[in-house]
């Protein structure tokens, strides 16, 4: 394989571009599971709705859904973003208070209803048919420089995201979310806010995970019901989480970038098998991607980045 | 509005089926949060399991599936008990929410395996057609009897086995409270086993009943996932009786809102049955999320 070849420098590309989008992905999961311990089995109704936002406002008029706001893409998505966050505010009032796995029940579900309304709601999404021309950012640009530009804007992003991510873990507020996360009577009975604090999390990471739908939406200029696919989205983003290391945003970066890289490349050599086989492998990578998770969880607990308390505050050098 | 006939036909009749297909997953659900602690989300594919070991009988030997009904549930309840050992017994000391992780790993591996060896085409157990039987205005389907009746049976019997026999004392000690049975010398990892037996079991029962009512394909697990886990939050968390009152009444709940009540058209449409089931756990959660049954709150 010739190493210089235009096909494999666009492979890279595609490659590095949704490692990126499944970056964004984890970092939003971090913020609530890493930082607050909320469990989010629902990551696809977050995904979603950041998505279908984003197309929806962006595209021109079409019979097939609604549509014709013809919005720019950079306005578009703090609406998505703000549609994701309400959703989230709502779920969250209601269960928060009960925690645990409740929350992983409803998110469940809330991604189950999202998924029928895509699916039902044809005027709104165009159901299975899926929202087609799709603008991307930068596609009138020649290639490669066009897929070459958005891979940046994924990457300053994802730069973007852990910048703010970072402070915040060493922050009063992420403190207090760790404390909370750690043990909440503990928190509590020195006054913090608990519902608050984990409503606070899990808005902004279910913000977070909007934008990435946003991202899919533009890079694959096309949206379809796949998008909420639990498989593809939320598994996924928590194996990739886990493996990499919660409550760490670099591990969640690295895990976004190790995992979607032996998703595809396996994809790439089953491909080579004979026909019958693809479907079958298919089937096989998803049990081993399963078995990767149990064997961190039971021997890694803590994933590649094992989680790092930040430094006291006491410890930064004194100037002057 | 439909006549009356057509009202318990075909909205009460499949509604109690179903109810009891979902009570028959939800019990395992509910009995696992109450000994384990932990929401077992790979439990919807315990079931599908069931319904394709069963298929192994009925393609290739023609048994009829109520035949092969007892050894699908031997066969997952074996299968349940190598996963706990495997996959969740290395996480008994640690937090709930860590054995939830593990399951997600467990149901996206179980639906695969089962998608490597059946395949994903929608299969059936080719019971050919009965003609429903008539008493006056009713129609019933032979099959819906066998799964009502089957389901009463397998209540009464768990019933009979948590009140009357020690095993069963001590499911429900363990249940109560795991520390005070562990120091009054019950075998908590005994109690766990049989709990994974039973839960495994009805779940495998449940899983061959949809096929008897309708058709088998891999993601029926992840479908029923909802439903069974409004149920066991309807009925009270821990509660096995309340998740057979919650799972009837989820399954009654979802076929009777799409009943034409109010118009010609059916008051929820039939796409979004799910979301009525999400509807009532909702509705639960905030106004008692200990459940009908007064479950526990963790």
């Amino acid at each position: 394989m010739d190493i210089f070849s235009a096909g494999f420098l666009n492979y890279l590309i595609a490659l590095g571009t949704m490692s990126g989008i499944y970056a964004v992905l984890c970092l939003g999961l971090n913020l609530q599971w890493g930082f607050a311990g909320l469990f989010n089995a629902g990551i696809a109704a977050f995904f979603a709705i950041g998505a279908y936002a984003a197309a929806i406002l962006t595209t021109p008029e079409s019979p097939n859904h609604l549509g014709g706001f013809g919005l720019p893409v950079v306005a578009a998505w703090p609406v998505a973003m703000l549609l994701s966050g309400a959703l989230a505010w709502a779920i969250g009032r209601i269960c928060l208070k009960v925690q645990g796995d409740y929350l992983a029940m409803a998110t469940i579900g809330i991604a189950e209803v999202i998924r029928l309304v895509i699916k039902n709601e044809e005027w709104l999404t165009a159901g299975t048919r899926g929202i087609s021309n799709i603008a991307r950012p930068f596609e009138a640009l020649p290639t490669p420089w066009n897929a070459l530009a958005f891979l940046g804007l994924v990457a300053a992003l994802v730069a973007g995201i852990y910048w703010a991510a970072e402070r915040a873990w060493a922050s009063p507020w992420g403190r207090a979310l760790r404390a909370i996360r750690d043990s909440d009577v503990a928190a509590a009975a020195i006054g913090k806010d608990v519902t608050q604090f984990r409503l606070e999390a899990f808005v902004l990471g279910a913000m977070v995970m909007a934008l990435a739908g946003a991202l899919s939406a533009h890079y694959f200029k096309f949206l379809g019901t796949t998008a909420t696919e639990p498989m593809m989205v939320t598994f996924l983003v928590w194996v990739m989480l886990i493996v990499g290391g919660s409550g760490n945003n670099r591990g969640a970066i690295l895990g976004a970038a190790l995992i979607w890289v032996i998703w595809s490349a396996t994809e790439l050599l089953t491909n080579r098998l004979p026909g019958e086989w693809i479907t079958r492998t298919s089937y096989i990578r998803v049990l081993l991607i399963g078995l990767l998770l149990q064997i961190v969880l039971q021997r890694f607990g803590k994933g590649l980045l094992p989680e790092r308390p930040p430094r006291m505050i006491d410890d930064r050098p004194k100037s002057g | 509005m439909a006549a009356l006939s057509d009202f318990i036909n075909l909205y009460l009749l499949p509604g109690l089926v179903v109810g009891c297909i979902y009570a028959l997953g939800a019990i395992g659900i509910s009995l696992l949060f109450g000994i384990l602690r932990f929401a077992h989300f790979a439990h919807g594919d315990m079931m599908t399991l069931g319904a394709y070991l069963a298929i192994i009988f009925t393609a290739s030997l023609g048994w009829s599936p109520y035949a092969a009904l007892p050894i699908a549930v031997v066969g997952t309840a074996i299968v349940a008990l190598a996963l706990d050992r495997a996959f969740y017994k290395p996480f008994r000391r640690s937090a709930g929410i860590v054995t939830v992780i593990a399951s997600f790993g467990v149901m996206l591996m179980l639906r695969s395996a089962i998608q490597l060896i059946w395949g994903v085409d929608v299969k059936t157990y080719d019971i050919g057609i009965r003609f429903p039987m008539e008493f006056g205005m009713l129609k019933i389907a032979p099959r819906q009897v066998t799964i009502v009746l089957v389901t009463a049976a397998l209540v009464v019997a768990l019933h009979l086995f948590l009140s009357r026999t020690r095993l069963g004392k001590a499911m429900r000690a363990v249940s109560d409270d795991p520390d005070l049975a562990r120091v009054s010398g019950i075998n908590v990892e005994q109690v766990v086993r049989w709990t994974w037996i039973i839960g495994a079991g009805l779940a495998a029962a449940g899983g061959v009943f949809i096929g008897i009512q309708t058709k088998v394909h891999p993601n029926m697990g992840w479908d029923l996932l909802l439903p069974l886990f409004a149920a066991a939050v309807l009925g009270g968390i821990g509660r096995p009786y309340g998740a057979v009152a919650g799972g009837l009444a989820i399954g009654l709940c979802q076929e009777l809102a799409t009943y034409p009540w109010f118009s010609d058209q059916p008051f929820v449409a039939p796409g979004y049955k799910p979301a009525v089931a999400f509807s009532v756990m909702v509705i639960m959660l905030i106004w008692r999320p200990t459940g009908l049954f007064r479950g526990r709150v963790f």
